[in-house]
């Protein structure tokens, strides 16, 4: 019925629009969301495979399982990181924070 | 031990004390002269040990006491050196042992030990007195010690081992080794007291008078040496060395070999004894202290020229054909009596009691050459013999006689000059001791009958010419014997008799026991070193005693030369001339009066200004040789060739250098390579400054680049690689 | 064009138009809430992939924890006065256009993968994805050793943002 096209070209698209959310946007928790976004469409990119690929086996979904947890993980930790800028520098706009430059 | 190995030890006490001197003691006068004469003492022994056991061994002749060693390889054999003790040498062993002690000894009280320190003397400068308070507060002014004084002992001691080595060697080579540093120690001994300019301008030309033969007697051993490939003695003295030596000829002047290296050795002595031409530095080299004066100037140095010509006889004499003189020997003859004579005829215009001594010395040092021009070779060595013993007695004497009018310089204050005999007088009252020594000397110098040994070794030397019928040499020798005579008792009267022609002369005092012994001893000499050469067949005295030196020194020679038989006619001449010689100079100048001029001025008139001025030869070599070698050295080789062609080429090397290496700097250094490494340093820099605006700190410029790039790459990879 | 197809269409409408409100909104709340809508739609997804758990999961995770904890940090970061200015930075049109370029190359290259048309199988009436997985998570030849490091992951990520955004009392 749906064949997997449909979905890994959902998943392409959502991971395309997190990327340009990441690679244009100057504020540092929208940059986060568009990581978000891409990890997202990877998890359905791995679920979609399981499912039309490889039901019997369940390994697709645990390694689902797994990003999940990363990307709650990394979520956390960059929020912290963001709050912890922000209390210094009193902006997290990506193109502020450039102390790394020459 | 063996009579070679003690040989070979006598130059070394004397070299030890010189370098112990000049390394150790030179601060220390009494050690300095303790080692002088302690050394010098010990060669005296060792050398009268080598002469008992010489005239003991009985056939000297036939086998000296030799010894050689190797010393520099010469292709596949060594060169050697080593002793030779002849009888020739150990009558010269004899005399120079004794002369060079005894002056030693005689150099304590002439440089005034134990005096106190002068009032401005400094080295390099004769003393000038010391002034000294006595009990009651007067002041005296007395001699003070030589600032010098170690090293006079030193220099003495280094000429007194360049004599024993010359003495002892087996060969020319070593001979010349101890000729050369006895030419040193002339230098450092006339320019001892080295601020005075005379006596450095004297020093210098003693040098180069003496090296003029020096080069040519070199010259006359390498030649020497070519032919007969050795320089020992018992192999240029062979047969067989000196038949090749005669039938060789020469490449220049067409004579014999043996000619020619006579003739150059004998230059060699013309240099070193001061005959004519080469005379002119021995009257100079009085600026030296008087010891120095006996020791070099009298008994040994210039008696080594002698010595040499002496030693080489079998060359000079080589190719004699049934008595008739070679070449040489009648170059020498000539020589050695022109010298005698003229050197005679200047001695008696003379006023400085020393320059008298020197042209006498000169004058018999032509007697002797004169001798062995003649043939007389056993005459030669005996008044060899005898004249170093009698001239070092009146050099020394003549220095106790200055030291004594300096005294009275001193004493008075007179502004004279001690050496000149117009100032003396009366000392006869004041210097016994020195007056009798000097006289014994003076009549043995005179050549006095039977007392003095100076009478029996000239007398010989007449006889010989006499028996030879050599006419011209008679005659200008007994001439010579006459002026000899005459200018030595115008010596002695001027100076000792009659009476005192200044206050210093009146104040003047005997010298000190260290002076008066060595004349005593040398006195004795003076009279009985003639004895042991008393012809056989004299009359009444002769037959007491064998011709001891006619045997002995004979023996030297391959033959025994003939024994002159007795003549009336040269006794004659002999007696006439010495006793009429010293009547004619005592009856002259007997109570001259102060400030009287000289009578022989009256009676030569412009011949005694030319006698005065020794015939202006000094003059004369300056003009034609001194001043054209010092307008060589400072204008042609000086200003010419060093300052305008080799250092006018160095500057403009320098200056081609120079302007390469600017250019060098300017246009390929500066603009090429420090551009280049500047370039590069810019360019880095500019590259830098331009790219790091690429680190803009934003990382989503980062993650942009990133992916722009591996997008490029994957295109690239996909479209442009994968192409089947 | 079955109901299936339908459903998907409209998630999908929802969840990409969504997605580009996320990155184009400027501001942050909204973007944030947009994201919720998204994350929604995706849940829905992980439903017709018959990914129940995933649903789930989804909704209480990502929408219950992330998102909201994303609202907590914008609220902590934001400014008193509203930042003017575009909210994107200079060289958008280059993500843009990167974006672009990936998706086509992707659909491209996915495209030429003869499996990309495979159809759905039924799956057995009996199979309950949650006990498998739940099993596999726990069970040493399945994949107990990632869920535990999983879980030892979190703890440092706990950590680390206790420690980095605590408030340093000078």
């Amino acid at each position: 019925m749906i064949p997997l096209s449909y979905f890994l070209v959902f998943a392409a698209a959502l991971f395309c629009i997190g990327l340009y959310g990441v690679l244009a946007r100057k504020n540092a928790i929208a940059i986060l969301m568009g990581i978000e976004l891409m990890l997202n469409a990877v998890v359905i990119n791995l679920v979609a495979f399981w499912r039309f690929r490889s039901p019997e086996s369940i390994t697709g979904q645990a390694f689902g399982v797994i990003v999940f947890a990363v990307a709650a993980a990394e979520v956390a930790v960059g929020l912290a990181l963001f709050i912890s800028i922000f209390r210094r520098r009193n902006s997290i706009a990506a193109d502020e924070i450039d102390l790394l430059k020459w | 031990m063996e009579p070679s190995i003690l040989v070979w030890l006598l130059p070394v006490p004397p070299i030890l004390a010189f370098f112990l001197i000049i390394f150790l003691t030179n601060r220390s006068k009494s050690l300095s002269h303790i080692l002088a004469i302690t050394a010098t003492f010990l060669s005296f022994i060792g050398s009268m040990v080598i002469v008992t056991l010489a005239i003991r061994s009985g056939h000297l002749g036939e086998e000296p006491f030799t010894s050689v060693l190797n010393w520099f390889p010469t292709g596949d054999t060594w060169f050697q050196i080593g002793v030779w003790v002849d009888p020739l040498t150990v009558a010269t062993l004899f005399f120079v042992a004794i002369t060079i002690l005894v002056i030693i000894f005689y150099s304590v009280g002439y440089q005034n030990y134990g005096q106190p320190k002068g009032d401005h003397d400094q080295p390099g400068l004769p003393p000038h007195g010391a002034t000294v308070e006595d009990e009651q507060g007067h002041k005296h002014r007395v001699p003070s010690i030589e600032p010098m004084y170690s090293r006079f002992f030193a220099f003495l001691s280094l000429f007194a081992f360049g004599m024993y080595v010359l003495v002892i060697s087996n060969n020319l080579l070593t001979l010349f080794v101890g000729w050369e540093i006895m030419g040193l120690c002339s230098y450092l001994l006339i320019g001892f007291w080295y601020a005075k300019p005379s006596a450095r301008a004297a020093a210098i030309k003693a040098f180069l008078t003496t090296r003029v033969g020096d080069v040519v007697m070199l010259l006359g051993l390498a030649y020497l040496y070519s032919l007969a490939g050795s320089l020992s003695y018992d192999v240029i003295f062979s047969e067989e060395t000196l038949a090749m030596l005669t039938s060789t000829s020469a490449p220049i002047f067409g004579v014999s070999a043996a000619v020619l290296i006579g003739l150059f050795l004998f230059f060699g002595t013309v240099g070193k004894s001061a005959q004519f031409p080469l005379h002119v530095w021995l009257p100079d080299a009085m600026e030296g202290p008087t010891p120095v004066s006996a020791m070099i100037h009298a008994a040994t140095m210039v008696s080594a020229g002698v010595y040499l010509v002496v030693r080489v006889f079998p060359i000079i004499s080589a190719g004699m054909h049934h008595g008739e003189p070679t070449l040489t020997m009648n170059v020498m003859a000539f020589i050695g009596a022109f010298t005698g004579l003229f050197a005679a005829t200047i001695a008696v215009a003379q006023n400085d009691i020393k320059r008298v001594l020197a042209f006498s010395t000169i004058s018999q040092l032509g007697y002797m050459i004169a001798a062995i021009g003649i043939g007389a070779y056993v005459a030669a060595a005996f008044h060899l013999f005898t004249h170093a013993f009698f001239k070092a007695l009146l050099f020394l004497g003549s220095g106790s006689v200055i030291h004594g009018v300096e005294h009275g310089v001193l004493h008075t204050g007179e502004e004279i000059d001690p050496q000149d005999m117009f100032n003396m007088g009366g000392l006869r009252k004041k210097m016994p001791f020195t007056f009798w020594t000097f006289l014994i000397g003076g009549l043995a110098l005179s050549g006095f009958p039977f007392l003095s040994a100076g009478f029996w070794s000239k007398d010989e030397i007449l006889a010989d010419a006499f028996a030879h019928a050599n006419w011209p040499v008679l005659i200008v020798l007994a001439f010579a014997a006459l002026l000899t005579a005459f200018y030595t008792m115008r010596q002695i009267t001027l100076t000792f008799l009659g009476q005192a022609r200044t206050e210093s002369a009146g104040h003047a005092v005997e010298s000190k026991w260290t002076m008066v012994l060595p004349l005593v001893v040398l006195a004795v000499f003076a009279v009985v070193a003639g004895w042991p050469g008393i012809p056989e067949d004299f009359p009444v005295i002769g037959g007491f005693i064998p011709n001891f030196v006619h045997e002995f020194v004979g023996e030297t020679l391959a033959e025994l030369p003939e024994t002159i038989a007795f003549h009336w006619v040269p006794l004659v001449i002999s007696l006439v001339v010495s006793l009429g010689g010293l009547a004619l100079g005592w009856w002259v100048y007997r109570g001259l009066p102060v400030g009287a001029q000289d009578p022989l001025e009256k009676l030569l008139g412009p011949v005694y200004k030319l006698l005065q001025n020794k015939y202006y030869f000094d003059e004369l070599y300056d003009y034609i040789f001194v001043r054209p070698a010092y307008w060589l050295a400072s204008t042609f080789t000086y200003l010419w060739m060093d300052r305008t062609i080799i250092d006018g080429f160095l500057h403009f090397v320098a200056r081609i250098i120079f302007s390469l290496g600017g250019i060098l700097r300017n246009y390929i250094d500066k603009p090429v390579i420090n551009g280049f490494g500047d370039f590069v340093g810019e360019s880095v820099k500019r590259i830098g400054r331009s790219g790091r605006f690429i680190q803009t700190g934003r990382v989503q410029q980062y993650m942009v680049m990133a992916l722009v790039i591996a997008f490029g790459t994957l295109f690239y990879y996909l479209f442009f690689l994968s192409q089947p | 064009m079955t109901v299936m197809h339908v459903v998907f269409l409209i998630t999908a409408v929802v969840s990409l138009g969504g997605a580009v409100m996320v990155v184009t909104a400027r501001n942050l709340i909204h973007a944030a809430l947009w994201l919720i809508l998204t994350l929604f739609g995706v849940a829905v997804m992980y439903g017709l992939l018959s990914a129940t758990f995933f649903t789930v999961v989804q909704v209480v995770i990502y929408i219950g924890a992330i998102a909201i904890l994303m609202i907590f940090a914008i609220m902590l970061t934001r400014r008193v006065r509203q930042e003017p200015g575009s909210n994107v930075n200079k060289g958008w049109w280059l993500a843009g256009l990167i974006a672009l370029l990936l998706f086509t190359s992707l659909v491209w290259m996915l495209s030429s993968w003869p499996g990309f048309q495979t159809t759905l199988q039924e799956l057995p009436q009996d199979f309950d994805s949650i006990q498998v997985l739940g099993t596999a998570l726990v069970s040493p030849e399945g994949y107990v050793i990632p869920f535990e490091i999983a879980s030892v992951l979190l703890l440092a990520a706990l950590i680390g943002a206790v420690v980095v955004a605590w408030e340093r009392k000078s």
